[in-house]
């Protein structure tokens, strides 16, 4: 049976048989793939405080735990303070950017969150969440690889994307996830004498070898080819959004550059490092704060230049697990538990703080040191995979995982 | 039949030198000879071969080979020494780096924030920048990985750094690792476990990197310095990593209650003047002197210095670690899945050793496991392995200045040196490296190097391209020198097909003349192969 996405395909190849693509046919291409719903996926490696990110300042124990690091409260329009969600939590003050997204109910957050397993190992905990099977470290595949795979036939190079140097454990597998660092950069670049090159690289990975270097092959090939005519990289952001020139701001700029070229992308995944925050973590200003205002400020970027585009598009953040409640001798936080995660986009209904507080009484902590997790990740990331991109059992992408009640925090 | 019983005896000549280790258990040693077999150890114990090197170790035999690269001090490595010289920072000490090259001040900052990332790789940072040492290092290591005679020995170091990975964009790790790797690392890469982490444990770079310069009994109030009066406490940073990454392993028995005893085991072991010579000392008055139970050892109360002795004495001869560090040696050198049976012989080595890394490599390389047919060519290289070996694989040489724009090649390909974040280093498995954009880059890089876009890289093709009026002898030599017969038929077919190309096969002007082949092009292709990315 010939398939559609083999029919695109010969047409992609039809395509570079001449020299210069028609670009009504190369539109043609992209429609049938236009305006498909996207999920982008942020991690922030090496386990964010999810208690300085989204601030229990309600709760009377989170104060006195730390002594040097607590956020300030929010209160008389203080603006550097922690910026009030709902008279029991707050945002970190350089979250501040994303606070129009909370007001306008696109922003959610799901707060003690994280995984059933005890690990604090930093490998460990971000092998279960990108695994998808918390305990168990011979999972073949990721669980975004999985949900790419449950939908229906594969039409585009571009439909599950990590902007980064290496392919991350969640998009490992057979969904034909494809990592990159740049849109600009990604291309044989061989002088115009030399294309020779760029053909001969290509027979080479054409054949019909099936292992990991081969089937890479012929996925970066094809999917050189539709970036070209797709000209992504020449997309400027709209709606004046400005990026910081971090890796993450560059990362978030050219999934959008990726949405907008509609290219076919349904899931893209990025880094955001630097939260093992151990020595001098700071509060409302230092190395934390650093981080965060980065963070927010990318985040709140990628919305801007999408605008009304973000209605198709949820972004989900996750980290392998929070720090300890209280401040440890050195002004920082040692490897805890429960974290917060937090949603963002047209699907998202936000304005909430969805999830149980289990509190911050000592004998409400988990090994009585950590916030505890009453959120299991994977109900929220089934909610949100089988929400936005349609999968009908999403419980599915996370065996030996029986599922749980919905949160409700993707219509 | 005849083959096997020759490799007997060849290895039994080989394990013959005096003091040697032998495997404690396991079948007798079975090394081949043959051709590939040579290719095979110059791919998995050194950084690939240079054309002439399987004729080299041929002749003095593959035992003897590699007996030398076991001691890599009777190994005359002056050229790569001298050409070493061009790095000044190399032979430093931790105060004289920080001295020269000394934290650019506040405003020098404000003034210079927004260098790109791409602009610092386009150019060595400036000869004054603390950036500047890191650079160096990065030169240095694809300039010994090239060039030195010592092959094994920088696997090793590579092993170890990645082993013991302290990652140099953080605080002061720059001024330190420069002595870490020379001092620490590099001197006991063939020694012995237990010197490593000793080594590691008291180094400033690690003592830094992982916080543990800061942790103290609980309400310890410092009393000098810029933070006199604040009051610090236990950080358990580097005890979970010490365990779970050095030596038990993840899996290795030990729990969260196990991590806190081993951090206030190590509680006052610090850097004294860290802005300055950065030693490691201990401080009583930081030390938690309570009792402590880890493991099932108890540390009495009023221990001072030995208690961190203690663990890592208890830690060095751990079954556990010996497993861990034996199954990150087979990975390395034999398959991303190890053989469990070779593992069990590797760790039995390490405790039969006190964890001699030399004796551990000889089991590794006497096993049948490492000639074993899935065990060629099963490894995809690193991206410091790649680029290395393309270097290597065209005759090429290279000086410090080719060192920097190499480093740059191996960050785009995803493997920063020295720039590894997670205390897990790199990781040592094919899927990690293998994507569509490491694959641009990769087939970018081999673009670059045989168009000699690469300045301070020098080639030589001219054992390669002796006829260029003669392509398909010409690619036959190429196949020969770079893949050593392993071309696939359709690799070979594909690059046939290549040489009608009238880029590769070039007319001369009036169409009479011989053709002359474009043998760089041609190299390219087969540096961008599917099969010169695996070792």
């Amino acid at each position: 049976m010939l398939t559609r996405r083999a029919l695109l395909k010969a047409g992609a190849c039809a395509l570079v048989a001449v020299a210069a693509p028609p670009r009504f046919l190369a539109r043609a291409a992209n429609a049938a793939d236009a305006r498909r719903k996207v999920l982008v996926a942020v991690f922030q490696r090496g386990a964010v405080d999810g208690l300085s990110m989204v601030v229990p300042y309600g709760d009377r124990d989170y104060a006195a735990a730390r002594a040097s690091i607590a956020i300030r409260p929010p209160g008389g329009g203080d603006a550097d303070a922690a910026q009030d969600l709902d008279g029991f939590f707050a945002l970190h003050p350089a979250l501040e950017p994303l606070m129009p997204m909370w007001r306008t109910r696109a922003l959610a957050v799901v707060h003690a969150c994280g995984s059933p397993d005890r690990t604090r190992s930093h490998f460990d905990a971000q092998d279960y969440m990108e695994s998808g099977t918390p305990g168990v470290k011979s999972t073949p595949d990721g669980w975004l690889a999985r949900a790419v795979g449950t939908r229906a036939a594969p039409s585009s190079p571009f439909r599950a994307v990590a902007l980064g140097p290496t392919l991350p454990r969640i998009l490992r597998g057979d969904a034909g996830a494809i990592s990159l660092t740049s849109l600009e950069r990604f291309d044989v670049r061989a002088s115009a004498e030399a294309a020779v090159a760029r053909k001969g690289f290509e027979s080479l990975y054409e054949q019909s070898v099936q292992d990991l270097l081969h089937g890479t092959g012929r996925e970066t090939f094809e999917a050189v080819r539709m970036l070209k005519s797709a000209n992504a990289a020449r997309l400027a952001p709209e709606n004046n959004a400005e990026y910081p020139r971090s890796r993450l701001g560059q990362s978030l700029r050219q999934i959008a550059q990726l949405i907008r070229s509609d290219v076919g992308l349904e899931i893209a995944f990025t880094d955001a490092e630097g939260w093992d925050t151990h020595v001098g973590q700071g509060a409302e200003q230092g190395q934390l704060a650093n981080r965060l205002r980065d963070f927010g400020a990318s985040l709140a970027a990628f919305v801007q230049d999408l605008g009304d585009r973000m209605g198709d598009v949820v972004i989900l953040t996750m980290s392998e697990f929070g720090r300890t409640v209280a401040e440890n001798g050195n002004r920082g936080t040692d490897h805890g538990h429960a974290t917060a995660m937090l949603l963002l986009g047209g699907g998202v209904r936000g304005g909430k703080v969805y999830g149980r507080w289990p509190g911050l009484a000592r004998e409400r902590l988990y090994e009585g040191r950590d916030l505890a997790v009453t959120t299991d990740f994977r109900a929220l990331f089934a909610e949100v995979a089988g929400r936005q991109l349609g999968i009908a059992r999403p419980a599915t992408l996370f065996p030996g995982w029986t599922g749980a009640p919905a949160l409700g925090v993707v219509g | 039949m005849k083959r096997g019983l020759a490799a007997i005896v060849l290895a039994a000549l080989f394990a013959a030198p005096a003091g040697d280790v032998r495997p404690a258990l396991g079948a007798p040693p079975a090394m081949p000879s043959d051709e590939a077999a040579i290719v095979h150890a110059l791919s998995r114990l050194g950084f690939g071969p240079r054309p002439g090197d399987v004729e080299r170790v041929k002749s003095i035999g593959l035992p003897a080979w590699i007996d030398r690269q076991m001691d890599p001090r009777r190994l005359d490595d002056r050229a790569t020494e001298q050409a070493l010289t061009a790095l000044p920072t190399l032979t430093m000490s931790i105060a004289e780096l920080q001295t020269k090259y000394p934290r650019p001040k506040a405003q020098e900052k404000a003034a210079d924030p927004q260098m790109a990332p791409r602009a610092l790789y386009d150019r060595p940072p400036p000869d004054n920048r603390p950036a500047r040492i890191v650079a160096e290092m990065q030169a240095a290591r694809l300039v010994r990985a090239i060039e030195s005679e010592r092959q094994l020995e920088e696997i090793m170091v590579d092993f170890w750094f990645n082993h013991f990975n302290v990652h140099a964009a953080k605080g002061e790790v720059k001024w330190y690792v420069t002595s870490y790797e020379r001092d620490v690392i590099r001197p006991n890469a063939l020694g012995r476990f237990g010197d490593l982490l000793r080594g590691t444990a008291t180094h400033p770079a690690m003592l830094f990197y992982l916080d543990n310069w800061l942790s103290t009994r609980p309400d310890f109030t410092l009393r000098f310095g810029r933070n006199r009066g604040k009051r610090a406490g236990l950080n358990e940073n580097y005890a979970r990593e010490l365990m779970e990454l050095h030596t038990l392993g993840v899996d290795g028995g030990y729990t969260q209650q196990d991590v806190t005893e081993v951090a206030r085991a190590f509680t006052g072991w610090t850097i004294d003047r860290p802005r300055d010579t950065a030693r490691f000392v201990f401080r009583p008055a930081m030390h938690d002197r309570g009792e402590k139970r880890i493991l099932g050892m108890q540390l009495p109360a009023g221990g001072g210095l030995s208690d961190g002795e203690r663990v890592l004495g208890l830690l060095i001869h751990h079954p556990s670690t010996a497993r861990f560090i034996a199954t990150k040696l087979v990975r390395r050198f034999v398959a991303d899945d190890p053989p469990p049976t070779l593992v069990d012989r590797v760790a039995a080595t390490f405790l039969a050793t006190d964890g001699d890394i030399r004796a551990m490599l000889r089991t590794i390389v006497t096993s049948p496991e490492f000639w074993a047919p899935e065990a060629r060519h099963a490894k995809i290289k690193k991206p410091f392995e790649y680029v290395a070996s393309a270097v290597r694989a065209v005759g090429g040489h290279v000086d410090a200045r080719a060192g920097f724009l190499l480093a740059r090649s191996v960050a785009e390909m995803g493997e920063g040196l020295y720039g590894a974040q997670p205390p897990t280093g790199w990781p040592d498995r094919g899927e990690a490296w293998v994507n569509a954009g490491a694959l641009l880059a990769r087939l970018n890089f081999a673009l670059a190097l045989t168009q000699r876009r690469l300045p301070g890289v020098t080639l030589d093709f001219s054992p390669i391209a002796v006829d260029r009026a003669a392509p398909e002898a010409t690619l036959d030599r190429l196949l020969l020198s770079l893949l050593h017969g392993e071309a696939s038929d359709q690799t070979r077919s594909v690059l046939t097909a290549q040489l009608a190309s009238p880029e590769i096969r070039r007319q001369t002007s009036d169409d009479r003349g011989p053709a002359d082949t474009d043998v760089e092009k041609l190299a390219a292709l087969v540096i961008g192969s599917p099969e010169f990315q695996r070792r």
